[in-house]
């Protein structure tokens, strides 16, 4: 039951993140499906397995995870957008095949 | 709960690295500015001896609760990478003092060795949270390496690439791992799940699998998850695309390995090894024919290690213990062949800017020795007797035909047939130095001691380590002695 929330959340991430043409909407898709693999994580340590802890530390160092990739992933986009002055990825396709 | 301080001394490897770290962090943040030109050789210098420090041998044992793995094979693949690592460390020193990079090098420097302990963790990792740890550890650090030449830009949209697909496919792999948490019982101990993974496969693990093979299969640049891959090696500075191409691909190789047979060996053999059937033929196929298109060596270097990878996975396939050996010897040979390439590529490129194979026509008249490496490094990952690379490939079909069955000796047969058609383009690059004349070739260079060191010590890696048996033998002890990986299937 507590699945669902989670399991949308990730298909609207992989969904956004194949259509979206802006680098920061896909970074937003991207943190939809950390998000949800953290809810997943939570989830089945309490429905689950109460007597543990091993998911709800998972999530929390996932979430650790993603805040570091975010960090990074801002910290490119905001350099393409110096040398480039845009951030749509059909905009950045000098290197192909 | 006490935590028992006498288990870090059971991991000098990584302590040794994070002393390195922090020496040339320290020189980098506190010595005066004067001096700051030394830091590269610095660097280099202080790694190289912790290389050799690393060969002293380590006690085996389970640490932190079952986390932490550290037994020969373990101290054998790190030792391996270290050595990889010296030799671009090497090569990179002039290039750090270059006018342009020169403000960042203490940078460069330090990222290169947080991420060689995020793959110490990966490859040490019993537990997955360790795992994964190691895992982003090793992958972060390396986007921002990528976008290091500030001023070009095709540095900048390689990382933006390599970024955004490498957090899609860690974050797949997180979905896998859930899934993975939830049907084993509540924990994510390796020797753990390899119990309650028994009995009739279930679908949802089995996407579980697919899931965690494919994070994996990024880092690895196989096939279907290979887009990024030759973008980003031409993109990123070659000093930068040499380390993702062996240390990067290696460490995550042992770890796949691990994972598979140890977690997944026992009930699931049948599935993750039909998936990787797959997933090997259409590597090294794909990889070969793209690379006999590419124009610009750094991209013709990227499908060809593309396709390596897919040979590397003939050695997981194999899942036995002459498997793994002949997967770390082949790791081996590799981070010679492609570091010697890559060392004559940057060189050239460092001096002229040119990177096409039509610039390398008439490079033998010019600079002989150059040429020479080149073709020798060529020849090795064509696998060309007497060179290293013959004897690699040799060692990882052995091993992969020693299973028995006959669907493999198939797949060994396909890879055979792949390694005649890569000699054609592998040949290409050796024509174009020695056989096309030009008019405008590249002038004669002389390149810096060090990056003379780094290439004479890749061509006597080729020559010799093919040739030297003690080598082979000894990683195949080590792995022989390893009963309890392989006492799953």
């Amino acid at each position: 039951m507590y699945l669902i929330p989670s399991l949308i959340m990730f298909g609207c991430g992989v969904y956004g993140f194949i259509t979206r043409k802006n680098m920061i909407a896909m970074l937003i898709s991207l943190e939809l499906m950390l998000n949800a693999v953290d809810i997943n994580f939570a989830v089945f340590n309490r429905y689950l397995f109460p007597a543990g802890h091993e998911g709800m530390f998972f999530s929390l160092f996932a979430i650790a995870i993603a805040a570091a990739e975010t960090a990074v992933a801002i910290a490119i986009i905001i350099n393409v957008y110096r040398v480039a002055k845009k951030v749509d990825i059909n905009d950045i396709t000098k290197m192909k095949f | 709960m006490n935590l028992d301080y006498s288990q870090f001394l059971m991991m000098p490897q990584e302590l040794g690295l994070l002393a390195v770290f922090l020496l040339v962090f320290l020189y980098d943040t506190f010595m005066p500015k004067s001096t700051q030109k030394g830091l590269p050789l610095f660097a280099t210098i202080a790694f190289g001896i912790y290389m050799i420090l690393g060969f002293l041998p380590v006690k085996e044992g389970l640490l932190f609760g079952d986390m932490f793995q550290a037994d020969k094979a373990t101290w054998a693949i790190k030792n391996i990478l270290n050595i990889g690592t010296f030799i671009v460390l090497l090569q990179a020193v002039k290039w750090a003092n270059s006018d342009f990079v020169s403000i960042r090098r203490g940078e460069f420097y330090e990222l290169i060795l947080l991420t060689l302990f995020g793959m110490y963790l990966m490859i040490s990792a019993r537990h997955f949270l360790v795992f994964v740890i190691g895992l982003e550890t090793a992958s972060l650090p390396l986007a921002t390496l990528v976008a290091f030449e500030k001023k070009y830009y095709e540095s900048h949209e390689a990382a933006a690439k390599y970024v955004l697909t490498a957090v899609f496919s860690s974050a797949i792999m997180l979905m896998g791992l859930s899934f993975v948490y939830a049907l084993s019982g509540g924990n994510l101990y390796f020797n753990q799940l390899a119990c309650f993974i028994m009995g009739e496969p279930s679908l949802l693990l089995i996407l579980a699998l697919a899931f965690v093979i494919a994070g994996i299969g990024f880092k690895l640049s196989l096939v279907p998850f290979h887009l990024w891959t030759a973008d980003v090696y031409q993109g990123a500075p070659t000093m930068v695309t040499s380390y993702l191409s062996v240390i990067s691909k290696g460490s995550a190789a042992f770890a796949f390995f691990i994972i598979l047979v140890q977690v997944f060996g026992s009930a699931y053999a049948d599935v993750w090894q039909w998936m990787l059937y797959a997933v090997i033929i259409i590597t090294i196929t794909v990889g070969n024919l793209f690379a006999i298109r590419q124009r610009n060596l750094k991209r013709f270097l990227a499908f060809s290690s593309i396709s390596q990878a897919g040979y590397i996975m003939l050695g997981v396939i194999a899942a036995n213990a002459v498997g793994m050996a002949s997967m770390m010897y082949y790791i081996l040979v590799y981070i010679f062949s492609n570091l010697a390439a890559f060392g004559v590529i940057a060189v050239i490129e460092r001096y002229t800017g040119k990177v096409t194979t039509d610039d390398y026509n008439g490079l033998f008249k010019t600079n002989p020795w150059l040429a020479f490496v080149m073709m020798l490094a060529m020849f090795s990952l064509g696998g060309i007797p007497p060179f290293a690379g013959f004897f690699s490939k040799f060692f990882i079909f052995v091993g992969a035909a020693q299973t028995g069955s006959v669907a493999i000796y198939v797949l060994v047969l396909i890879a055979l047939i792949n390694t005649i058609i890569s000699l054609y383009y592998y040949l290409l690059v050796v024509k174009a130095m020695f056989i096309r004349q030009d008019e405008c070739a590249i002038p004669k260079l002389k390149s810096h001691w060090t990056e003379a060191t780094g290439l004479w010590i890749c061509t006597l890696g080729i020559i010799l380590i093919g040739l030297v048996s003690c080598i082979y033998t000894s990683l195949s002890d080590i792995t022989a002695s390893l009963s309890g990986v392989f006492g799953m299937i």
